[in-house]
């Protein structure tokens, strides 16, 4: 394991850790729920590959690596389907989006009520 | 057969990948989890082109690289939404058309969307897709249609 390597994780685990912050602020500040979805969209990709980047890195072995590529691999298969699930959930009971001031709706296609 | 085949060679491949541990006994019993596992498909009837889908398995890698530049440059575009004071944003509520026939296509198309930030499918109908956007700019991008023209390459 060279320092080159190790410097190279340190950088993908910084800008993973930058990027789920970035996720955290947008979730507080973003004014409604499908906004929220978007800013947690940043956590679930590139922040999440970002950190196993850099885990995978780390390790020498190729065992630990093929897992953390599986794991990569699954969140990338799941979680577009479960802000699928949540975003057709709040539509399903009635939660319109709003716009940045939090107060005006907007406007949707005419077919919906 | 072909896709029987297809499902116990990558069984066999994840299994393998997983283990570590190559004794007798226990790729012994690695065979035979993976040959059970297939019976029990094939008995439930769930292995066809669209659990198992060979024909795209060489077209795809093609389309994930480009993927992954647009999951890039949609994080950057919401990074900075993020962090700009005022939150800088203008959701659009609209209706994209879903032009792919096969579902395995359309589930990629719609988890495409999902997969970079700032799109969201709402609902799926018929022939088209329910979509939120951040921004009117990523709203005219999925309009202008590049991601569906990708995907709809895949199945032919």
């Amino acid at each position: 394991m060279s320092t080159l390597w190790l410097w190279a994780s340190d950088a993908c685990l910084l800008i993973g850790s930058f990027l789920l912050l970035t996720g955290a602020l947008g979730f507080l500040r973003f004014p409604d729920f499908y906004a929220r979805i978007h800013a947690c969209g940043v956590t679930e990709t590139l922040a999440t590959g970002f950190v196993l980047l850099g885990l995978l890195l780390r390790s020498d072995d190729a065992m630990p690596q093929v897992k953390l590529v599986l794991i990569l691999l699954f969140v990338l298969f799941s979680s577009p389907t479960a802000s699928h699930a949540l975003a057709k959930a709040a539509w399903n009971a009635g939660v319109r989006p709003r716009d940045n001031s939090g107060k005006r709706r907007v406007s949707l296609p005419h077919t919906d009520p | 057969m072909r896709y029987s085949l297809a499902m116990a060679g990558f069984l066999a491949i994840f299994w393998l990948a997983n283990s570590g541990h190559y004794s007798g006994l226990l790729l012994g019993l690695g065979a035979l989890s993976v040959l059970v596992v297939s019976w029990i498909s094939h008995r439930m009837d769930v292995v066809d082109h669209e659990s198992i889908p060979l024909h795209l398995l060489f077209k795809l890698p093609r389309y994930l690289l480009w993927l992954v530049g647009q999951i890039f440059l949609s994080n950057l575009d919401l990074v900075r939404r993020v962090w700009r004071p005022g939150t800088p944003i203008d959701p659009v509520v609209a209706r994209v058309p879903l032009p792919q026939d096969s579902d395995v296509c359309r589930v990629v198309y719609a988890n495409s969307i999902n997969l970079t930030p700032g799109t969201l499918t709402i609902d799926m109908e018929q022939d088209s897709l329910l979509i939120h956007t951040l921004s009117r700019e990523g709203m005219d991008a999925l309009q202008e249609g590049e991601m569906a023209r990708r995907v709809t390459a895949l199945e032919q």
